[in-house]
C-alpha cells in the first residue's frame, strides 16, 4: 500500500486542512518565502508573516536566531509554547522548512508545514486576504538548543575523512559539479563550484510533485535509499545556504523517520569559500 | 479575494530553462519567474494586465540571469 505524504498530520497538513482552520484560534498560521514581498501580494487569511533575513537569521554573526530573539519572536507572533503553528511559503516551502528547522532546535513541539505551499494555495484559487493580523501577544520559552539535528563544519570533516555520516547534497545538479555557484537568477556566494568529497547529489526537488506537495513515503524511501542514504546510518544535508537543505531535512526526519538527520546550515556558502577545503567536481 | 487565472508555464530565458507563474488578485495581475532548476523564485512584477506583470518580471528575470556564470570543465 502506498502512504502519502499528505496523510502525516503530525507534522503535514493540506490546503484544505488550513481552510478549515483560518479562524482556529488554537493554532497560528505563518508565512516564511524566499521573496520576503510575497506576502502583501496577498496570503492566507489570519496568517502572519516572518522575514528570513532579519527574523530567522542572527543579524550580526552568521547563525541561526539566537534563544532570546526566537523567544521574542514566538511571543510576538502570539505563540505559546501549546500553539499548533501551521508554516507555508514560495519555493515548495523552501523557508517554511528552514523555520520549522529552527522551531524543532529550540524544542517547539507542535510545528507543521501545509503541503503544496503558497503555489498550491494560489493555484488552487484560495481565498486571500492583503490585511495583516496583529496577534495578541504570548508567553514563550524556548528549549534547547537541540543540536542533535544540526551540524557544525568538524562534523562534516569527519564525514570526508571516512566518519558514519552520509552527506547529501540537495543543490541542483549544475551546482553540484560546479558548472554554476548559484541557482540562476541569484548572487554568486561562494570562491568554488563544486561539491563536498563523497556526497550523494538528491536535489531538494525530486522530493515533490509538480503541484509543489511531497512525494508519497513509498517514493520518498525509494529515492533516497536508491543511493544508500537509509536510515541506519546518520545522515547530514546541505545545500547552498541550509534552507533547500533543511527541506530535506523535513523529508528525511519528519516523513520517513530516520533518527539522525543533521542540517548542515553553513552549507556551500561555507564550505565553499574555506581555505584549502577538499572539493570534488564532478 | 481570490487568486484567479493562475497559469503556470516553462521557457527559456537567455539560455536558462525557468517557469513563469502568473495570477490575478482582485485588479492587479503579480508574476513570478523561477529558475526550473533548482525552482528558485528570483524575480517578480506586477501590473494591470497579465501582459504587463509579466513583461516586468522577465525583464527583471533576463538582467539577473545575465549576471550568472557557467563554468564548463
Amino acid at each position: 500500500m502506498t502512504t502519502g505524504a499528505a496523510t502525516i498530520p503530525d507534522v503535514l497538513v493540506s490546503t484544505d486542512w488550513v481552510a478549515q482552520h483560518l479562524t482556529d484560534t488554537s493554532i497560528r498560521i505563518v508565512e516564511v518565502d524566499v521573496d520576503t514581498a510575497a506576502f502583501d501580494q496577498g496570503h492566507v487569511p489570519n496568517a502572519i508573516a516572518w522575514n528570513w533575513t532579519t527574523e530567522l537569521c542572527d543579524t550580526l554573526v552568521r547563525d541561526i536566531i539566537p534563544r532570546d530573539k526566537f523567544e521574542a519572536l514566538m511571543a510576538k507572533s502570539g505563540i505559546g509554547n501549546n500553539t499548533t503553528v501551521i508554516l507555508y511559503g514560495d519555493n515548495n516551502n523552501w523557508f517554511a522548512a528552514w523555520a520549522l528547522w529552527q522551531m524543532k532546535v529550540y524544542g517547539h513541539q507542535d510545528v507543521r508545514i501545509m503541503n503544496g505551499g503558497r503555489k498550491k494555495w494560489l493555484a488552487e484559487g484560495r481565498e486571500l486576504a492583503t490585511t495583516t493580523t496583529t496577534p495578541a501577544a504570548a508567553s514563550y520559552k524556548a528549549h534547547g538548543p537541540d543540536l542533535s539535528i544540526r551540524a557544525f563544519l568538524p562534523e562534516v570533516q569527519d564525514a570526508v575523512k571516512g566518519g558514519k555520516a552520509a552527506l547529501v547534497d540537495v543543490r541542483s545538479p549544475a551546482e553540484f559539479t560546479g558548472e554554476i555557484l548559484a541557482p540562476p537568477g541569484l548572487p554568486e556566494t561562494c570562491q568554488r563550484g563544486g561539491h563536498i568529497p563523497g556526497a550523494k547529489s538528491i536535489p531538494w526537488g525530486k522530493a515533490c510533485n509538480e503541484d509543489g506537495t511531497f512525494k508519497s513515503v513509498d517514493d520518498l524511501r525509494a529515492l533516497y535509499g536508491g543511493v544508500g542514504v537509509t536510515s541506519d546510518r546518520p545522515v547530514i544535508a546541505y545545500c547552498r545556504i541550509g534552507e533547500r537543505s533543511s527541506h530535506t531535512w523535513f523529508v528525511l526526519k519528519h516523513l520517513l523517520g530516520y533518527p539522525d538527520v543533521k542540517n548542515y546550515d553553513g552549507s556551500w556558502t561555507e564550505w565553499g569559500n574555506l581555505v584549502g577545503a577538499p572539493v570534488e567536481k564532478p | 479575494m481570490k487568486a484567479e487565472e493562475f497559469t503556470r508555464r516553462q521557457q527559456e530565458l537567455s539560455g536558462w530553462p525557468i517557469v513563469v507563474e502568473t495570477y490575478r488578485a482582485g485588479d492587479t495581475f503579480y508574476c513570478t519567474v523561477s529558475s526550473e532548476d533548482p525552482g528558485a523564485r528570483f524575480a517578480r512584477g506586477q501590473g494591470p494586465s497579465r501582459d504587463d506583470a509579466e513583461r516586468v518580471a522577465l525583464e527583471k528575470a533576463e538582467r539577473w540571469l545575465g549576471q550568472t556564470r557557467r563554468f564548463r570543465s
